[in-house]
């Protein structure tokens, strides 16, 4: 038998309560997650790409367990991570680390980068003394290409690209197998982006990292990834292989998506596919398909049951009731 | 004539370290109905250039020298009485955050009617009438209920859709769009950016586009302007700017930029890194702002800064170096 992917998600639910009003004791619930799955293997690229308020963040929130989900597993290396005890997640933490968006209120701004860099490093016991704890500080100085003489800088000395090499670093401190990069590289310049997402790809093809990358820029995702994933109020509407969603979308929301995205490069034609309206709210998601109040090819059936993923090419699922999912617009850029 | 025409516009701010050179020796002009984009990276002054158009930089601590010709008048000249005439009446502003650029307790219709009754006499009838047809105009539906609904009723597009309204309420000669639709998602911010190239033809009103998405850009703009730590570095038109870019700088951001689809034809795999950091604005930079982060740069570049020279037609660049032909695209 074959070895399990590295993280496998079955089902994930993640509903949060809000209050009502004022006095009002009824709480309602938010479906940030309902139902997701999906698998991540060694050494790849799974991107999670949406809108804000589709449910991403929640999803890498939810296999970092910085809370508990409402249903479903969380597959580490063919062991359930979601119901563990506090002792026994310690081990799993190291194995799983995470870059987030902003990296001003992801640094403890007292703390000097050399104590950033050597707290996972004691705490998961990986260096055996401290003359080894301090050589695996400057080596990952090196890795991030951040000068050594910088250790005993605090971080708001760095610019915001240095500072997310520092969270990069801090990440590889621990030694992990898969990285949780929610939206990295969002909050950064375009030339500063560039050197980011460069690092990331060095790092994975040194280290065998596998990276869940959770972004909403479509350009970056398609420069980087293996694989995506589309989410669309709490689902997932469509999942392939890079060069299949990028030049053979299947789901209406992908190909929305991918033509809404304005291109660099000036009378470009492009038959752009402009949704109507506004995402409806996660709190009172519309029946059958999710996505059927904004779709172009709307019809009776998608108003009453909800479409599974289904597969639609070789490594390709959507979740649409269309019989033929329709030819991409504009397949050609 | 030109509809505005800015000459070395300076904005510097005191600060307990030093003189922030923000804005430092910027000239350019808009022609009447055109849409010029500014674009650069944060830090630039491509916000604090807008800002000084408007006057809406408190002095102190910050100093606005140089010259806005508007319509023959010069803005920096003007009473803050004059001024408050020509906002929101001949030139108005769209900003990046709707929800804070809205006020939270006015309704609407009451935003909207405001600007008409200040500037153009409106009664507030009248005012409430025209604000309907300006929520028509923009796209909302159902504009009679939405008129008296307040800003946390609406979502973020429709938001942005209502500070359009306002801004072209009083029919504007000039609209300055701050990172329009930044703060939207792609397929809403494809919904805005279509409906502002809709309304300006309507309206016949000139544009200036503040971004740092250079898909916006090739999208909107006809004539761009690339800033750099403060100074204007490069000025072409649309098509020309990114076809041939001139200044190392402007090479680099457009090589920095991954194109949806271009890593699927099989073309590098790798995005061009601009190395280093942007210049810290609060020393003076003496020679060419970039040269520190520019694989050309030699002593010339770090003691002399080099002028704007023309490259090609109306295509100026700053930079020693740039050649005048178009290099091979």
């Amino acid at each position: 038998m074959s070895a399990p992917p590295l993280l496998q998600v079955n089902d994930l639910k993640k509903h949060f309560p809000v209050r009502g009003g004022l006095f009002s004791r009824k709480a309602k619930w938010v479906y940030a997650v309902d139902g997701v799955s999906f698998e991540v293997e060694r050494g790849e690229t799974l991107s999670l790409v949406g809108e804000s308020g589709c449910g991403k963040s929640t999803v890498g929130r939810a296999i970092l367990r910085l809370f508990d989900i409402t249903a479903g597993q969380v597959v580490l290396d063919g062991q359930r991570i979601d119901d563990l005890s506090p002792a026994k997640l310690r081990g799993m933490r190291r194995r799983v680390q995470a870059v987030f968006q902003d990296p001003f209120s992801s640094l403890n701004p007292r703390m000097r980068v050399r104590d950033i860099l050597a707290e996972p490093i004691r705490n998961f016991g990986l260096a055996k003394s401290s003359a080894e704890l301090a050589a695996k500080v400057a080596a990952l100085m090196d890795t991030v290409r951040l000068p050594r003489d910088a250790l005993s800088r605090r971080p708001h000395e760095f610019s915001g690209g240095q500072r997310q090499r520092i969270c990069i670093a801090r990440a590889l401190a621990a030694e992990p197998e898969l990285i949780i990069c929610d939206e990295a590289v969002s909050a950064l310049d375009v030339s500063v982006k560039a050197q980011i997402v460069n690092l990331l790809q060095d790092l994975q093809a040194e280290f065998g990292l596998a990276l869940l990358f959770i972004s909403h820029d479509l350009a970056i995702v398609e420069h980087m990834t293996h694989r995506v994933a589309v989410m669309y109020l709490g689902k997932i509407v469509e999942m392939a292989s890079r060069q299949q969603i990028f030049t053979a979308p299947k789901h209406p929301y992908t190909k929305a998506l991918l033509s809404a995205v304005p291109v660099p490069e000036p009378g470009a034609a492009r038959t752009a596919m402009i949704l109507k309206g506004d995402v409806p709210s996660p709190t009172d998601p519309p029946g059958g398909c999710r996505f059927h109040t904004r779709c172009p090819f709307v019809f009776d059936r998608c108003r009453t049951e909800e479409p599974k993923l289904r597969s639609a090419a070789t490594g390709q699922w959507a979740a649409c009731h269309l019989e033929e999912l329709p030819e991409a617009p504009g397949s050609a850029h | 004539m030109a509809l505005l025409e800015v000459r070395n516009l300076q904005t510097h701010f005191r600060t307990p370290e030093g003189i922030n050179r923000a804005v430092d020796g910027v000239s350019f002009h808009v022609d009447e109905g055109e849409t010029l984009a500014i674009v650069g990276e944060s830090g630039c002054g491509k916000s604090v250039t807008a800002m000084s158009l408007m006057r809406l930089i408190p002095e102190p601590p910050g100093k606005i020298a140089g010259s806005v010709r508007f319509q023959d008048k010069d803005l920096l000249q003007l009473s803050e009485q004059e001024m408050r005439a020509i906002r929101g009446n001949d030139i108005s502003m769209i900003f990046q955050e709707p929800m804070t650029s809205l006020n939270p307790v006015l309704t609407v219709g009451r935003q909207i009617g405001e600007t008409l009754q200040i500037h153009q006499g409106f009664d507030k009838q009248a005012a409430e009438a025209r604000a309907i047809e300006m929520l028509v105009m923009v796209g909302i539906p159902e504009p009679a209920r939405r008129v008296r609904e307040y800003p946390h009723q609406l979502s973020g597009g429709m938001r942005q859709r209502v500070m359009i309204a306002i801004s072209l309420a009083c029919s504007p000669k000039l609209l300055i769009a701050d990172e329009p639709t930044t703060a939207l998602d792609v397929t809403i911010q494809a919904q805005i950016l279509k409906l502002m190239l809709d309304l300006k033809r309507r309206v016949g009103a000139a544009v200036i586009l503040i971004t740092h998405d250079l898909g916006v850009v090739a999208e909107i703009a006809e004539r761009v302007m690339v800033m750099y730590a403060g100074r204007k570095v490069e000025e072409a038109p649309v098509v020309e700017l990114f076809r041939s870019p001139r200044h190392p700088y402007t090479q680099g951001l457009l090589g920095a930029v991954p194109k949806l689809g271009s890593s699927l034809t099989g073309a590098a795999r790798r995005l061009a890194e601009i190395p280093g950091q942007v210049p810290s604005l609060k020393e003076r930079i003496e020679g060419c702002a970039f040269a520190g982060r520019c694989a050309l740069a030699t002593d010339l570049c770090r003691e002399v800064a080099p002028g704007l020279e023309e490259k090609g037609p109306r295509h100026i660049a700053a930079c020693h170096y740039a050649p005048k032909q178009a290099t091979a695209a």
